[in-house]
């Protein structure tokens, strides 16, 4: 039995907790507020909020519910554009509707809950936070412009929060209904009589995290086949630092990396380089550990933890062992791992002062797009000499690739132009791109060259960008 | 005024298709398509897909009651495959099961055997095997060929675009409901309801009076939901009448994307002369529509690239001519623009090769052979003409000569990052070009509480249509908006449509409903005349009241209805309205078919990384002719969604068909339209507010396609960027311009050898 909170009712269902939440929402709830655009994440028209209760804080997330199976809702509180209504409109609709931000309307109770989750969270109440929020939200007819104008105005509805808890501000401010004031204490209570997902049999189960890349790419069998859920297991939670090193829970989400404290102190950059990773709502849902595990050749968190040397504790349940990233790639889609093993832990070295880190992509759209061409580059200095450099690249070869031969070239040389001419040409002779969708063979190539002279360029801004781009 | 809908649209009251409450004993359909391109169809199983669980009944061509065929203006589209199959896509059977999800299952256990026959992609390989949708036309004005004569300069060149996936949000969809004495009620996201019903009662081989097609709104068209929207609903149709139930069919994404046909590729092929003072003499232009296979509107589109050939410039000697190749993609079909946009592209490709050879800004030319009121188009219509207007308020509003200043500093300190400037001036013809078309009719109704309705042709769909209407009652009748309420488009309420589309619907329906709510209007006069027991022609209605010689009566809106009725006087009025001076004879091809043109120029800035190839549209800076905007709300957003669409067409929006006729681009996450973070960061709209008359309803312009050309800019100030870092960039005019294609300008590559694919990367891209 699964069991949550939908907008200001408990329900249960005895639906298979692999059952998409969008399905159950608009066909068993008759909620139709939620849309249907592409069952892929890629449109956002069926977006709503998922509240949980972390660190004893009521804490928003926007989700996109054709990629959320039941059994990640379990015990938390799901807001549709129903659970927003209140008599007459709510402020945020009130600037989308003054604004003009609607046109056929199809796509936009995903940017109101867009909007809202940015309203329900503790991002300062600046415009572009706003944007940010609604990065997810595919719009065919306005061409956005108008819902940019609706955004300010509703950062400036926060602007005297301060340091009220953005789910009772929003109820006092009766940006939203009055009941989201409440939900902290139902929560709790629901906690008691709730079960957490059940463990199911090891044989034939399908590991669950986010479910971000699954419910895409094998969406029927994934309502039918027996799942386990990890998303919100307690010992896979967390992003700590140990000494020198980082530690990631294997249900960490790319939005918790973007937030954690120890990134932001040691990597302060790293937060716009998770901007260019996929959306706010599928960033919410994703785990670091199933970017990992799907394999993708051109998965960004795998391309930026191969430059960063991580290393992987996988557990079958009973034992655990360790194995670096860099070794966990045989082939196409095919892991270092046994079928009973899941990535419990992820370790890396925190840079220190010497130490660089960059991450490059290209797609054919910046924001919410798959890499024509991605990598990452960590290299450590002293002076002008390279101490230990490591870079990696997707989108060149069948799996994410650490480049061996062009990290070992560059250790121990003095940069310079040249030096990065000749580590383009020697990344060539590692890499083994197709054409596909993404892009030809050619630009791959090319593209390549030119990202890891952007490592340089942006790195190391001596460099002249005439000789290098010669 | 804002959006009657907005309110509903906010809070997700709005009912679209897939929301309409499910009418007991619903069952749902999925279709079956061909997995090849092109063949011959020499086994179908369905026996392992008919003992699913939850299967009905599953219809191929042989359950059709009436002709299989729904090609609209061609009957060459049959609905399900017989013997062929002509595109990856097509439908070959209809599966209908208890349950969504039964249906799509059983839908994967048909197999279907097909002999592979060739393969045609290319529309100029499609034109040399004479494989014509219809016989080429060619418009001409002057003498072309004694005009080279006379030029200074001649440039000739390609130039292609690509086609574009719609990407309405709401996917394609139909419900067909059992009414009784054999009738159906069709429930669809249709452009076109009369399309939809007379393509069903077709099929079905019925009156169309058996069948009412009812349009509540679309969550978007685009122009994929007018002819495209009909195979649904004849699916929907067969099965219903077969079995007497509702059935009920929401494409999903992928199939969505794999059956429909979309904007046309073309190639073309184009010459254009100067004389030494730059006007340009001669221009010669020749047309590849890829059509797909079957003709869908294909040549109404090509017919209006022809219309649209020479832009927005005055050139005294043209020959333009299209041919509409069939090929084996899925039929290509309307898309905002209509074939416009197409011809405009190669016109102004022509124009910055022009320039280009002759060292100067593009510009210069554009600005030396904007039309002049009174000149003649190639097809005979003399030119009432804004585009002088337009571009010199963008000009001297904008400062052009700053924003150049500006971008050649940045160009001469930046090394890395390289800006370009672009001018697009459109014109564009107001009507449908067939002139058949251009009649709307509207029922009003005013309900003895005073309160009106108001049932039209037009079929919202994002555009503001409904709005517009409600506009155009409350004024006529001078009363509160609130006191007015649109129907939904029903082919019971209003017959023979058509389709909200070429951006003429508001004019044509906004006229009908004047004419209608006038006629009411004359009809409550009379009886106020005779309850004041004044002459007619003193009455007046404002306000809600009724005054006489311009003073306050005792009467008001609300008794004089009810004193109308009363005395047995009609409420109602249907009206009909036909577009006046239309007209266009296709043996000459002359003739005045648009109504009228809109005028504008937009100045586009976009800035390069040449380090990566990617890009921003900095600034898009408009000065549009909305003759005078009845709603500049509505009209605002249609300008900034249009630049949007059209950038998207221009630049990372990329359709791959494969050589075997596959869509490699058939998710969102392969096909990608602009997101908030790729919008120009300025869009800035100025009005050029006319008040010459016009036959727009209210004065007020259509604003549906136009702006979509303005998107068109985009391209050239990416190139011209693309030109500041590498002034000998080989690159040609091959939209769009994708970060790919900016890579490859910047650093022209030699080609390469043989290309190596594995096949598992490939799946990976969720190219499935």
């Amino acid at each position: 039995m699964i069991k949550f909170i939908l907008n200001d009712r408990e329900v249960s269902t005895a639906l298979p907790p692999g059952t998409v939440l969008l399905d159950y929402i608009r066909y068993e709830k008759n909620l139709t507020g939620t849309k249907i655009g592409c069952r892929e994440g890629d449109c956002g028209a069926c977006t709503v909020l998922v509240g949980d209760s972390c660190h004893d804080r009521l804490r928003y997330r926007s989700f996109t519910s054709c990629l959320t199976p039941l059994g990640n809702v379990q015990g938390k509180h799901v807001v549709t554009v129903e659970g927003i209504n209140t008599e007459g409109l709510n402020p945020i609709q009130q600037a989308m509707v003054d604004e003009s931000a609607t046109q056929c309307g199809f796509c936009t109770p995903g940017f109101v809950m867009s909007l809202a989750g940015f309203c329900l969270s503790d991002k300062l109440p600046t415009q572009q936070n706003a944007i940010a929020a609604i990065d997810g939200n595919i719009c065919r007819c306005t061409g956005y412009k108008s819902i940019e104008r609706a955004a300010a105005r509703v950062a400036q509805l926060l602007e005297d929060r301060n340091g009220t808890e953005p789910a009772e501000f929003v109820a006092q401010q009766q940006i939203l209904p009055r009941y989201f004031a409440s939900i902290k204490e139902r929560l709790h209570a629901l906690a008691a009589t709730a079960s957490p997902n059940g463990h199911a049999s090891a044989q034939e189960v399908q590991r669950v995290g986010g479910g971000t890349d699954l419910y895409v790419q094998k969406h029927t069998e994934m309502v039918e086949t027996a799942n386990h859920f990890l998303l919100d297991k307690s010992d896979l939670q967390g992003i700590t630092r140990e000494g020198n090193r980082c530690v990631i829970g294997g249900a960490a989400t790319v939005t918790d990396l973007a937030e954690s404290a120890v990134m932001q102190e040691f990597f302060p950059e790293f937060r716009p380089y998770l901007r260019l990773v996929s959306s706010t709502p599928i960033r919410n849902m994703a785990t670091v550990a199933g970017n990992f595990v799907n394999a993708s050749p051109i998965g960004d968190l795998t391309i930026m933890f191969l430059a960063l040397d991580a290393t992987l504790t996988l557990s079958d349940g009973h034992t655990s062992r360790e194995i670096p990233l860099r070794q966990f790639y045989q082939g196409y889609k095919l892991l270092a791992k046994t079928p009973d093993e899941t990535i419990a832990s992820i370790r890396f070295a925190l840079p220190d002062e010497r130490t660089q880190f960059n991450f490059e992509k290209v797609s054919k759209r910046t924001h919410l797009d798959i890499a024509s061409v991605n990598s990452a580059c960590c290299l450590s200095t002293r002076g002008d000499l390279i101490t230990a450099a490591s870079v990696s690249a997707g989108g060149v070869g069948p799996t994410p690739m650490f480049l061996a031969k062009t990290s070992a070239f560059l250790t121990g040389k003095a940069i310079s132009e040249e030096l990065v001419q000749e580590a383009a040409e020697l990344a060539q002779t590692e890499i083994s791109p197709i054409s596909d969708a993404r892009g030809t063979e050619t630009y791959k190539r090319l593209l390549l060259s030119q990202l890891l002279k952007a490592h340089f360029l942006t790195l190391f801004p001596h460099l002249s960008p005439q000789e290098l781009l010669q | 005024m804002k959006n009657i809908d907005s309110g509903n649209h906010t809070t997700g009251k709005s009912l679209y298709l897939d929301d309409i409450p499910l009418v007991a004993g619903t069952l749902f359909g999925a279709a079956f398509i061909s997995p090849v391109a092109h063949g011959h169809i020499e086994r179908l199983d369905l026996a392992e897909a008919a003992q699913h669980p939850g299967v009905v009944r599953i219809f191929t061509h042989r359950d059709i009651t009436g002709e299989n065929q729904i090609g609209g203006i061609i009957p060459d589209e049959p609905l399900l495959a017989e013997h062929e199959v002509d595109f990856c896509g097509m439908p070959i059977a209809f599966v209908v099961a208890e349950t969504d999800e039964a249906a799509r299952a059983a839908v994967r256990k048909i197999t279907a055997e097909i002999t592979p026959l060739p393969i045609i992609t290319d529309p100029r390989v499609a034109q040399a095997q004479g494989e014509l949708i219809v016989p080429p036309r060619t418009f001409q004005l002057g003498d072309p060929e004694r005009a080279w004569d006379q030029c200074a300069y001649v440039v000739e060149g390609s130039a292609d675009t690509n086609g574009q996936e719609h990407l309405y949000i709401e996917t394609q969809c139909a419900y067909a409901i059992p009414e009784e004495n054999e009738g159906l009620k069709i429930y669809s996201s249709t452009q076109s309801p009369t399309a939809s019903q007379r393509a069903a009662a077709r099929v079905l081989g019925v009156p169309m009076h058996q069948l009412e097609v009812d349009v509540i709104r679309l969550g978007g068209g685009f122009g994929g939901k007018e002819d495209q929207a009909n195979a649904w609903v004849a699916l929907c149709a067969l099965a219903a009448h077969h079995l007497r139930k509702p059935v009920k069919y929401v494409l999903h994404r992928l199939e969505d994307m794999q059956m429909t046909g979309k904007r046309h590729p073309y190639s073309s092929d184009f010459k254009l002369g100067l004389d030494k003072d730059l006007n340009i003499i001669a221009y010669e232009s020749t047309y590849y529509q890829n059509a797909g296979a079957a003709a869908d509107l294909s040549p109404a589109i090509m017919e209006r690239t022809l219309f649209h050939a020479t832009g927005t410039y005055f050139i005294p000697n043209v020959k333009a001519t299209a041919f509409s190749c069939r090929t084996h993609l899925p039929p290509n079909t309307a898309f905002r623009g209509f074939g416009g946009p197409q011809a405009k592209f190669v016109m102004e490709a022509a124009i910055a090769k022009a320039a280009e050879q002759l060292g100067i800004d593009a510009c210069v030319i554009q600005k030396q052979n904007l039309n002049k009121t009174g000149d003649e188009f190639p097809y005979g219509q003399k030119a009432v003409s804004e585009s002088h207007a337009c571009w010199h308020k963008a000009e001297t509003l904008y400062d052009v000569e700053a924003l150049r200043q500006q971008v050649q500093d940045f160009n001469a300190s930046n090394t890395v990052r390289k800006k370009g400037l672009a001018f697009m001036p459109i014109c564009f013809g107001i009507s449908f070009t067939n002139t058949s078309m251009n009649q709307a009719r509207a029922l009003v109704h005013v309900y003895y509480d005073g309160s009106v309705k108001v049932s039209t042709g037009a079929v919202e769909m994002g555009q503001g249509v409904n709005t517009k209407l409600l506009q155009v009652a409350a004024q006529t009748f001078s009363i509160n908006p609130s006191r007015v309420r649109l129907q939904t488009t029903s082919t019971n309420r209003i017959a023979n449509t058509s389709p909200s589309a070429a951006s003429a619907t508001a004019d044509l329906n906004g006229k009908a409903v004047q004419l209608a709510c006038q006629a009411i209007v004359q009809r409550l006069k009379e009886v106020a005349a005779q309850e004041l027991q004044v002459p007619e022609a003193a009455v007046e209605l404002r306000d809600e009241k009724v005054l006489v010689h311009g003073e306050e009566t005792a009467l008001d809106w609300k008794k004089l209805v009810t004193a109308a009725f009363l005395k047995r006087i009609s409420l109602s009025e249907h009206a009909h309205y036909a577009t006046p001076e239309v007209h266009f004879n296709k043996a000459t091809e002359k003739g005045h078919p648009f109504a009228y043109h809109v005028y504008g120029t937009a100045i586009t800035i976009a800035t390069i990384d040449c380090i990566r190839g990617t890009y921003t549209v900095d600034a898009v800076k408009v000065v549009h002719d909305f003759g005078r905007s009845m709603n500049p709300n509505i009209d605002r957003g249609q300008i900034e969604g249009g630049i949007v669409q059209g950038i998207g067409w221009m630049t990372m929006e990329e359709l791959l068909y494969d050589h075997t006729g596959r869509l490699r681009s058939n998710t969102l996450s392969t096909y990608k339209v602009p997101d908030i973070y790729s919008v120009p960061k300025e869009i800035a709209i100025e009005a050029l507010q006319t008040d010459n008359d016009n036959l727009a309803i209210f004065r007020s312009k259509a604003v549906g396609e136009p702006p979509f050309m303005y998107g068109i800019g985009t391209y050239f100030a990416l190139r011209n960027a693309i030109k500041a870092f590498n002034p000998d960039s080989p690159i040609g005019f091959n939209a769009p311009m994708t970060p790919e294609k900016v890579l490859l300008a910047l650093y022209p590559q030699p080609a390469t050898g043989v290309k190596v694919t594995h096949a598992q990367s490939v799946s990976h891209v969720a190219v499935s």
